[in-house]
């Protein structure tokens, strides 16, 4: 079994948090709409605060900065691909194109990064860190993100 | 990524999360799940190829169209973390034999980091030591795997985890400086720093060491992948 195939094997075991009456949105069209970036993979402006070891805060990405330092703790995954092309974890200059393209509207002014290594019951995110989050996306106008998981 | 997709969707946002870990997705079930069965840390899958990307992005943006959810789709394309290339990177030769191998390795890296941070203009090194403090940090994981007392050997930041992530990814990062050919394999870069280089063997011995000494599971779990 190769890491990758223990990692997953592992996650897979996980406990799952279980949503009863899950929200759902109708969203606009999606060339009309503003796109954020939401990533776990602990990424942060080289200027701003470092992620702890146990960090279930978020950093606030602004859509300009690609000077971005990887603050995941975990030595669990490919670490060097944040170095190798930032768009495979952060794909902004992918959603630059699109928006040059006009498939999407917009994209959004800040980006949203938390770190993947979360507490089992992840009730941080779940009740405060990830509210707020969102509440500084819809300030923005945002009205689609999308999760890159590391 | 599941989670933080229901409080998303919860504050009127739409999302689409691109999955790695399939089971996860199912029994989480968020609105909108593309899984992409790629080298973990590369949810895009192929760095370095916007095509591909851009496919992954359309695939997943396609899912808005949908009425109803939870909806889960597979990527069609599997990427294994081995099926790319090996990294291809030689190493400096031994330059100062009155220094442990790692030491004298990790100075003679020095100046292919240094480029590669010119070129990015920032690096993930720096968590407890910056490139001037690698090689003194790998003296003491050195000491350390020669049965040097791993609490009284002055580990940096006095936290093995962030001493080892700032090691390696110094390492890394001077690597993929150095290394020729196509974009390596989600495990190559690892590969080739715990099986090819003198830090890497260092440090799996300094974490051995520590481990046999009794200390915690998290003191020294963490400084490599858990399957080393």
């Amino acid at each position: 079994m190769n890491g990758d195939q223990a990692m997953r094997a592992h996650s897979a075991t996980l406990p799952g948090p279980v949503f009863d009456d899950p929200a759902w949105v109708t969203p606009k069209s999606l060339s009309e709409s503003t796109v954020a970036i939401v990533t776990s993979a602990a990424l942060y402006v080289s200027d701003d605060e470092a992620f702890s070891a146990t960090d279930t805060g978020y950093r606030l990405i602004p859509r300009e900065r690609h000077d971005l330092v990887l603050g995941h703790w975990s030595p669990n995954f490919d670490r060097a691909a944040v170095a190798l092309d930032l768009n495979v974890v952060y794909p902004i200059d992918r959603l630059e194109e699109l928006a040059s393209q006009g498939v999407i509207g917009e994209v959004a002014p800040r980006h949203v990064s938390f770190a993947g290594n979360q507490p089992d019951d992840v009730s941080t995110i779940r009740l405060d860190s990830g509210p707020r989050a969102a509440a500084d996306l819809r300030a923005d106008g945002v009205d689609v993100v999308i999760l890159t998981p590391v | 990524m599941s989670v933080l997709a229901h409080v998303f969707e919860a504050a009127g946002i739409a999302t689409i999360v691109l999955s790695s870990v399939r089971e996860m997705a199912r029994k989480t079930a968020p609105p909108r799940a593309l899984h992409c069965e790629f080298p973990l840390g590369r949810p895009l899958g192929v760095p370095n190829d916007p095509a591909f990307q851009h496919d992954v992005l359309a695939r997943a943006f396609a899912l808005l169209d949908e009425p109803s959810g939870p909806v889960l789709v597979d990527h069609p394309t599997v990427i294994e973390a081995e099926d790319a290339a090996p990294l291809a990177c030689s190493l400096p030769p031994r330059f100062d034999p009155s220094l442990p191998p790692a030491v004298d390795e990790a100075r003679g890296l020095r100046k292919a980091y240094d480029r590669a941070r010119e070129r990015h203009g920032v690096t993930s090194v720096g968590r407890v030591v910056d490139a001037d403090g690698v090689p003194g940090a790998l003296a003491v994981l050195h000491a350390i795997a020669e049965g040097a007392d791993w609490k009284e050997a002055g580990i940096p930041g006095g936290n093995t985890t962030a001493v080892c992530h700032d090691i390696r990814t110094y390492y890394e990062e001077a690597a993929l400086e150095l290394a020729d050919g196509p974009a390596p394999g989600g495990r190559a870069v690892e590969d080739w720093f715990f099986e090819r280089t003198e830090a890497g063997r260092t440090m799996l011995a300094a974490r051995a060491a520590i481990r046999d000494a009794g200390a915690k599971f998290p003191v020294w779990f963490y400084m490599t992948p858990g399957q080393r």
